[in-house]
């Protein structure tokens, strides 16, 4: 038995199988029940309602990112390997503008004379939040930053090998070489120690049916579906969005509609570059920052991105929200350090089972 | 029809391949303002290939593609559709993601203004797909994707179309269907550059004709000079129906 199931040749036959023996369209519905049922099952057992919670903020973290890797799947066709280094990234560049700190020797700091925090009331905390407008200002500075820099890194990588005609094998290669620079870059600047936007301690809320949620993960949530529906609009409502999604269908006849390719490209980078910057900071108010949890984030990512359906973004948001709660849940069970291997299984058993994801619709 | 002196399009001794593979070893066709000309040849002839020359889609290795007198020899394709061609290329010629009326802004992409007069001046024309406008394209039957594909091509008013075998894998009735709108199409005052498998259904609509093979120009003449020629019957036409 356990000799049969490691081989993976074996898995993927068993896996078409059920699908050739159940059809598509059963496997989906067992599959969609089993979802919404384990979903729901969470949220009201009251031992696991806490991290069914916990669950959703992180999936909502998630999922900016998730929307921002199938953004640029389904413009450039290839996975985005420095996403997650990407968005932490840009988290520590919304650090530098708050901070203006730059590590100058192990646990020693240097700090640049100005920076947003010197603005009156900038730290002062909106709210029962942790955090003033200053972080809000440093964000969108790290929003400009991360757009200005994804254009310029594919002007520097992607468009040359874009040109070579390299192969889909090339661009992963690529980007994680870009993501081990970026990782590197804030090792450099910033050292390992993790950091927080803010010191001293948060306290949780208590909220009905026995829920404790801190201020802070309300704003997270609320931004990341905030953001979602924008992108949503954006793509669905505007004809540059319409543009962007009639290029990830074929390319060849956008141009022929007189479409200028290379210019949905640069917009993808500089909406993605966008998302990539509000989900890194969003994740280091949730967790912290630290140079290795980009890459740590990574396979959730792909997971959220691949269950919901890669190159669309209602999809990425759905599987992000369920790989969350997942992935929460899961510590009732399992301890914490398995975290990344629920999402791993629920990657593992959609690619085997729908590969095309819960809302790929492309037949 | 309309004749002036210098053709609306003009393509001479093109060379043009993929990669190092050259398909076209120097062909030269013209259209006139207005006309409709089909080109007719063997599988493996080049015609696809030469309208993806045309159209910018692969460069041009040699020679000149001019439009209305003006060299647009290696214009990407984006460029071409503002100098007033169109072109609908042979599969895949329809966002199959996209609803039918997004698929149709598409096309008028590049409209600045009366991009909703032209959407149901569209919808006039193929009624078939305006009752389904919102549905994805995918969804479509053949005949109808045709149809979408051939309105997507006329949203930005041009002044050539460029048909590549609109009449492949559609049934009988469908292809009447479609001819008869390429011919109201062309009534309109556009000239239409088209390549055929069913070349005597083409060419009998058609003006002139052109017989490619082996990436060079075999033959070329007025359509029914070609109908009644017994070397292009014996080739390309088959037996009479």
């Amino acid at each position: 038995m356990t000799d049969a199931v490691s081989r993976p040749a074996d898995l993927v036959g068993r896996a078409q199988d059920i699908r050739r023996r159940y059809g598509d369209t059963a496997v989906t519905a067992a599959l969609w029940l089993l979802i919404v049922g384990l979903v729901l099952w969470s949220a009201l057992n009251s031992d696991t309602r806490q991290l069914f919670v916990n669950g959703v903020v992180v999936g909502s973290v998630f999922a900016l990112g998730a929307i921002g890797l199938t953004l640029i799947y389904g413009i450039l066709k290839f996975g985005n390997f420095a996403h997650g280094d990407l968005m932490m990234l840009g988290a520590y560049f919304a650090f530098f503008a708050l901070t203006g700190r730059v590590s100058e020797r192990p646990r020693f700091d240097k700090e640049l004379p100005w920076s947003l925090d010197s603005l009156p009331g900038a730290v002062d905390r909106l709210g029962d939040l942790t955090f003033g407008y200053g972080l809000i200002i440093a964000a969108v500075v790290a929003v400009a930053v991360m757009a200005a820099l994804s254009i310029g890194l594919d002007r520097l990588i992607y468009r040359p090998l874009r040109r070579r005609g390299a192969g889909i094998v090339i661009f992963a290669i690529a980007s994680l070489g870009v993501a081990i620079a970026a990782r590197s870059l804030m090792l450099i600047i910033w050292g390992p120690e993790p950091r927080s936007y803010v010191t001293g301690i948060h306290k949780a809320q208590q909220y009905p049916f026995d829920i404790r949620l801190k201020t802070d993960q309300i704003f997270i949530f609320a931004v990341a579906v905030g953001l979602a529906v924008l992108v949503y609009l954006l793509l669905y409502r505007t004809k540059l969005g319409k543009a962007m999604r009639a290029m990830s269908d074929n390319p060849d006849l956008a141009r022929v509609s007189g479409i200028n390719t290379d210019q949905i490209i640069a917009w993808t980078w500089v909406i993605g570059g966008a998302l990539v910057a509000v989900a890194g900071v969003l994740l280091a108010i949730q967790a912290q920052l630290n140079p290795q949890l980009g890459f740590v984030i990574l396979l959730p990512l792909f997971a959220s991105a691949i269950l919901g359906g890669i190159g669309n973004p209602i999809g990425a948001l759905t599987g992000a929200l369920v790989v969350g709660i997942a992935q929460e849940v899961a510590v009732e069970y399992f301890a914490p350090g398995y975290k990344s291997g629920v999402a791993f299984v629920i990657l593992i058993v959609i690619l085997l089972l729908r590969p095309r994801g819960l809302l790929g619709a492309r037949v | 029809m309309g004749v002036s002196i210098l053709p609306v399009l003009e393509v001479k001794d093109v060379v043009a391949g993929y990669g190092e593979v050259e398909i076209l070893h120097g062909v030269s066709i013209k259209v006139d303002e207005g006309e409709v000309v089909t080109i007719i040849g063997p599988n493996g002839a080049g015609k696809s290939t030469l309208m993806k020359a045309v159209f910018g889609l692969i460069p041009v290795k040699k020679g000149r593609i001019t439009f209305k007198g003006r060299d647009v020899t290696g214009s990407p394709p984006e460029k071409m559709v503002r100098f007033g061609l169109s072109y609908v290329p042979q599969s895949e010629n329809a966002f199959a993601t996209l609803s039918i009326q997004e698929n149709l802004e598409m096309g008028g992409f590049i409209r600045r203004d009366g991009l909703s007069e032209r959407l149901n001046w569209a919808y006039e024309l193929f009624p078939d797909i305006a009752s389904r406008r919102h549905e994805r394209a995918g969804r479509l039957s053949g005949g109808q994707r045709q149809m979408l594909a051939l309105a997507r091509a006329l949203m930005l008013d041009p002044q050539v179309l460029l048909l590549d075998e609109p009449s492949a894998s559609l049934s009988p009735k469908m292809v009447e269907a479609i001819f008869e709108r390429v011919a109201q199409i062309n009534r309109s005052g556009v000239a239409i550059l088209m390549v055929e498998q069913n070349a005597r259904h083409a060419l009998q609509f058609s003006r002139r004709g052109y017989v490619l093979a082996m990436g060079v120009n075999r033959l070329e003449g007025a359509a029914d000079e070609l109908l009644e020629s017994a070397e292009v019957g014996k080739l390309y036409l088959g037996a009479e129906p």
